[in-house]
């Protein structure tokens, strides 16, 4: 294990502890309200202090770590779900119209800018998770689609490909039980990135209002409200930040980590 | 080149078309009505069928398809459903703003990034290496809108050394306009920097591997001569590639930092169009944003091309 690895998971696990812990026990209620004790910076009762309603910013860290992670999970599940069959198609079918047309589609969706469509798709059919997922995910899709197109393709040329073939299967099989076993570990680097950056792409909608609706605490949302009482109470905005840089920063350390750990070969900077 | 030109070109048009056509069909197909959106819910059947023909939504949507599509190609936008003014002018006015953020981040971005990212490999494995890359380590995972806030906190609140938003406008000359645009570009071009820092010193590694490299050093130049002279112009390729490529991020990146400025700029313009239903000025910026992606895209294969004569043989 290398020290990015081992970083990064203890990062990703704390957050994900968080969200976990949050469905049985938060220090208080995340949404009761208790406007006597607002704004209170960090202390031995409130950790994290409060926020402007008198709500304890801990439980709604807690809370919103669930939010955060799951939404980015399954962003990052409709991206593996339809792309890495649409690569591995395109793998098996080199060349083909397939490939082309599944290649062509990928750049057209590269071409479009993911944050702008992120904020029209959840702007025109309704600001919440679900749809946030939706934005999220479409994204995710031909990164992955193109990973395992590029990694199978050499695969493909391997002679056990072609022993593969004599013995009697077909190209879908093949590509399932000899292929796919053989990019995984580029799956599961891939995987992390696309995580940490559906966190940050899941803050950025929560803040522009796009995101998980209210109640729902999530990390994003609580910085939008921090933002006009910033000057008054910084650790509003603080700490949500904080969580979002600490959660984003151990995946991305686990994705490093993972990729040296998992391919001994590639021991250069990831760019 | 030529032909390699015209078959990329070729590609560009069909992935405009294509990009036209799934923009519009997603936003008409959206649920609400332009017409009876704007006339509240008390209006009478009739009054939302005038204003649905004045406004040309009576028309079949493929029609209006081809109108919005001839029109963009000669700069005609169409006009805004509810300020009843040009697009085209709407998004002039803006682009005044969008525009100038997104070079001044990109120009940020180079300048922090290249030096960074040479340095970074000049001293492969040593502390500046690695605090180079903890600190892109950091940058890329600062989501650009909180860092905007931490900004805005320290220099505008609590320094008063800038404005905590707004724009100064064109006419207040050029420095106030350098000086309201400084924060958001800061905040904008950070984790694009340490993203580039991380592609300029991987890209420059590389090329220390390259056999020339070696040559270089035999034939008595010192370590940092090879570098400037040979390693550096090599590295430089796939980095112009990721420069171009930031640049249409940054300008569709602006659409959050100018909601934390209150830049009156492209995103303001879609945030304001989106809640109002006004959905040829949505459809106007979003396509223009596409376009500029794919333009960029396109400029970036040829310039690449011109450059590494190996990849036009492979397209």
């Amino acid at each position: 294990m290398n020290r990015n690895l081992i970083i990064g998971l203890i990062l990703s696990t704390l957050a994900i502890l968080a969200a976990l812990l949050s469905f049985i026990w938060t220090p208080f209620d995340h949404v009761a309200m208790n406007i006597p004790a607002k704004l209170q910076t960090p202390n031995l009762t409130h950790w994290f202090g409060t926020d402007h309603f008198g709500r304890d910013i801990f439980s709604m860290i807690m809370v919103g770590a669930r939010t955060s992670i799951a939404v980015a999970f399954v962003a990052v599940g409709i991206g593996m779900g339809l792309g890495i069959p649409l690569g591995l198609w395109a793998a098996a079918r080199k060349g083909s119209y397939v490939d082309e047309l599944i290649m062509r589609a990928n750049d057209l969706i590269f071409a479009f800018p993911s944050l702008v469509i992120a904020i029209l798709i959840t702007a025109i059919f309704g600001a919440g998770a679900v749809n946030a997922i939706i934005a999220i995910g479409i994204f995710n899709i031909p990164v992955f689609a193109r990973v395992v197109r590029g990694a199978a393709m050499p695969i493909w040329e391997r002679e056990f490909i072609l022993a593969a073939r004599v013995a009697g299967k077909n190209a879908a099989r093949i590509s399932v039980e000899h292929i796919l076993p053989n990019v995984l570990n580029l799956l599961i680097v891939q995987a992390t990135i696309q995580f940490s950056l559906g966190i940050l792409a899941e803050a950025a909608l929560s803040y522009v209002g796009l995101g998980a609706q209210p109640p729902t605490p999530s990390w994003g949302r609580m910085l939008a409200d921090a933002q006009t009482l910033v000057s008054i109470a910084p650790h509003l905005a603080l700490i949500p930040g904080f969580a979002i840089i600490i959660t984003v920063m151990g995946l991305n350390l686990m994705g490093d980590g993972l990729r040296d750990y998992l391919n001994p070969r590639t021991r250069v900077a990831r760019t | 080149m030529i032909r390699y030109t015209l078959k990329r070109f070729l590609s560009l048009c069909i992935s405009l078309a294509v990009a036209s056509l799934l923009i519009f069909f997603v936003i008409e197909i959206a649920p609400g009505d332009p017409a009876s959106f704007m006339l509240g819910i008390n209006a009478q059947p009739d009054t939302v069928a005038a204003l649905r023909a004045e406004l040309g939504l009576d028309v079949p949507k493929f029609e209006r398809y081809l109108a919005w599509a001839q029109g963009m190609l000669t700069g005609d936008f169409g006009m805004s459903y509810t300020y009843r003014t040009p697009v085209s002018q709407m998004v002039a006015d803006r682009l005044w703003v969008s525009l100038p953020l997104a070079l001044f981040a990109l120009a940020l971005s180079t300048l922090i990034a290249l030096p960074a990212g040479i340095y970074a490999a000049a001293r492969r494995g040593k502390t500046g290496d690695v605090a180079v890359m903890s600190a892109t380590q950091l940058g890329v995972a600062i989501p650009n809108f909180w860092f905007a806030m931490m900004l805005v906190l320290i220099f505008a609140i609590k320094l008063r050394w800038f404005a905590g938003g707004g724009f100064a406008g064109w006419n207040k000359g050029l420095g106030a306009v350098i000086w309201s645009l400084t924060l958001p570009a800061i905040s904008l071009a950070l984790p694009q920097a340490a993203i580039l820092a991380r592609v300029m010193r991987s890209a420059l590694l590389d090329v220390m591997n390259e056999d020339f490299m070696r040559t270089a050093r035999a034939k008595g130049l010192t370590t940092t001569q090879t570098l400037w002279k040979h390693g550096l112009r090599n590295a430089l390729i796939p980095v112009l590639t990721i420069i171009g490529l930031q640049f249409s991020f940054l300008l569709a990146g602006g659409i959050i930092i100018e909601q934390v400025f209150y830049l009156p700029g492209l995103g303001r313009l879609v945030f304001q169009a989106i809640s109002a239903r006004d959905l040829i000025v949505v459809e106007s910026v979003v396509m223009l944003l596409v376009f500029a992606v794919i333009v960029v895209n396109f400029a970036v294969d040829l310039a690449y091309a011109a450059v590494d004569p190996r990849l036009r043989a492979r397209t």
